[in-house]
């Protein structure tokens, strides 16, 4: 039972990032209809911009992680300027096929840049680990719950409060009539990828300190990303928030009571039955399939 | 091509070990061809049927752990290995057209991905059986007979003789009613449902024929490298098994072969000029610039230039519908 409860509090850490992960792909996915294999590598700027600025430039945990946020959201919009808009109405095979380049191309990019060794990146917090009855959590995993939970937060209020949140919405619904409407397509795209990105960077620098950062940790961000929107559904943001926190608390169980080694297969595993079983995703009735 | 290039071709590829004797060449054109049976392979899914698996590692490693661990656990020798390679791989595409016969594009993508993560993490983890990440090495030489096929030589006429099987494979299903259902499934689904082309049929199909095919490569590779690790899995392989069927053409019967030879001789050749991340970094920017200016890829491309039809024919960039 103790145990328990220490594998569901390391679970919520986990998936608060997978969350943020999942928001922003299923954002991607959901409203531009592009298969954004690179969401992972912006996952992994996200941790190296961190790393650079709180080891090479010294700045405040905090700031790390915004100038991690602002350069996904900045190389987001460069990449959907670049390379997605000119292929807008092409096929989804397509601009997949275009972003399974970008993903290959970043990540080497991130190897030459940094090398292979894994990272570790500083973060100012104490090490001993805050005990609450049977639980013991390192505060820097509290930090990272708190930040995520608020930029879940933050992506809630942008798509539901602002003008930008009931465009994107409206494109999602129906991209022609929204345009009838008066919304710009092209930036509400544009602001879509960066905001995704954004997101997924800001997991990444969520996470680096957490763990360690190297080039090759975006292949198993982008799967769990997809993993988390087809159990959420497809632009969900409700199901991805969801499936963020259970993916994260399925794969501490997983590795807590099956074996560590296939922690990383329980989100494989649930892509498999997810898409096979029940297509639509758990909690929306969307259709996938056909 | 005319007859008289064909069998030029073809009196080239035969005697090519008496004119190119040195090794390294020979072994970069063994490994073109192991990735030509690969790329053969993946072709019959994305070029003919329409579908992406990148999750084409999978059934490549299936086939050279199968290969591997029979030859050296049960120390069967090459030929039943070989077999067992192709049949497991097979069953492995039968799987995996059966779960994700409904899905199409990117699902049916996320679902080989799946899988191939999952064989890759068992075969890190089962160490009784694989040997974990140090890999199983030692694998066997192939036999024919009383020879052994030891020499870079002989595993060529062998590798040889498994691209033209492959070919030949390919020729004579694209060219047949099944084919046609292929590329019928493929241009549009619904129609070709209608006028009674069984789709779970085929598309299973496709994905047996084509896993087994990856199989049989899988299986070569072991027994050329003599080594096999997870290291098979690795995605790598499938992202240069889709560059080469994209760059060479998709959809068509030489592409793939060219794309394969192509994208084997030039790594080798920048090798000395670039890194392998350099190189990996080029591959990335490369699929990106092919599917903005040759989306249709090479053959095609100079098929249409030859024909004197400069590119009549409407130039989608949609490659994959």
């Amino acid at each position: 039972m103790d145990q328990l409860l220490q594998h569901l509090v390391n679970g919520l850490v986990l998936g608060g990032t997978y969350a943020l992960l999942g928001i922003g792909l299923t954002l991607i996915f959901g409203l531009m209809n592009v298969v954004n294999f690179a969401h992972g590598e912006f996952y992994t700027l996200g941790a190296y911009v961190a790393f650079a600025a709180l080891t090479l430039a010294g700045v405040n945990f905090i700031v790390g992680i915004l100038a991690a946020i602002v350069a996904g959201a900045a190389l987001g919009w460069l990449c959907e300027v670049t390379l997605l808009r000119p292929l807008r109405n092409e096929s989804i095979d397509t601009t997949m096929l275009v972003m399974i380049g970008v993903w290959i191309a970043m990540q080497n990019g991130e190897l030459l840049v940094w090398g292979g060794v894994a990272k570790s990146i500083p973060h100012p917090f104490p090490t001993a680990p805050l005990v609450m009855g049977p639980v013991a959590i390192a505060p820097l995993r509290v930090i990272v719950l708190v930040l995520a939970v608020g930029l879940i937060a933050s992506s809630w209020l942008l798509i539901h409060q602002t003008k930008l949140g009931r465009a994107m919405r409206a494109t999602f619904q129906d991209r022609d009539t929204a345009a009838l409407m008066g919304v710009s397509i092209g930036r509400v795209h544009a602001a879509t990828f960066a905001f995704g990105s954004a997101l997924a960077s800001a997991a990444g620098a969520l996470l680096g300190p957490v763990f360690l950062a190297y080039p090759s940790m975006g292949d198993l961000a982008s799967l769990k990303a997809f993993s988390v929107v087809i159990l959420g559904g497809l632009g969900n943001l409700t199901g991805a928030t969801v499936g963020g926190l259970l993916l994260g608390i399925a794969e501490e169980l997983g590795a807590g009571y099956i074996s560590s080694g296939y922690r990383d297969a329980v989100g494989f595993v649930i892509i498999i039955m997810v898409l096979v079983l029940r297509p639509s995703g758990l909690f929306a009735r969307q259709e996938r399939i056909g | 091509m005319t007859a008289l290039g064909r069998g030029l071709l073809a009196a080239a590829m035969v005697t090519l070990p008496f004119w190119l004797a040195d090794p390294y060449y020979l072994h970069v054109v063994i490994m073109a061809g192991i990735f030509g049976v690969l790329a053969l392979s993946l072709n019959l899914l994305l070029g003919y049927a329409g579908q992406l698996s990148l999750g084409h590692a999978a059934f490549f490693g299936i086939g050279a752990y199968t290969s591997a661990l029979l030859t050296l656990k049960r120390e069967w020798s090459f030929w039943p290995a070989l077999a067992a390679a192709i049949a497991l791989a097979a069953a492995a595409g039968w799987i995996i057209g059966r779960l994700a016969l409904k899905l199409r594009g990117a699902y049916f993508v996320l679902v080989t991905i799946s899988f191939a993560g999952v064989i890759s993490l068992v075969s890190v983890n089962w160490i009784e059986l694989t040997n974990g990440p140090l890999g199983l090495p030692g694998v066997p030489a192939p036999d024919l007979g009383p020879w052994s096929l030891r020499t870079k030589a002989a595993y060529y006429y062998l590798v040889l003789a498994a691209v033209a099987l492959s070919y030949a494979v390919c020729r004579r299903l694209v060219r047949s009613r099944i084919g046609r259902a292929f590329v019928a499934l493929r241009e549009n689904e619904p129609l070709a449902e209608s006028i009674g082309v069984d789709v779970t049929h085929y598309l299973v199909l496709a994905a047996v024929v084509s896993a087994a095919m990856a199989g049989l490569g899988g299986s070569l590779y072991a027994h050329y490298t003599r080594f096999v690790s997870p290291e098979v899995f690795l995605f790598t392989y499938t992202v240069t098994m889709v560059i080469m069927v994209v760059a060479g053409g998709k959809g068509t019967l030489a592409g793939p072969l060219v794309g394969a030879v192509l994208f084997t001789a030039l790594p080798e050749a920048l090798r000395l000029a670039a890194s392998w991340q350099w190189q990996m970094l080029a591959y990335g920017s490369l699929l990106v610039l092919l599917v903005f200016f040759l989306p249709r890829g090479i053959v095609p491309q100079i098929v249409a230039s030859f024909s004197g039809h400069p590119r009549s024919a409407p130039t989608s960039r949609t490659p994959l519908q």
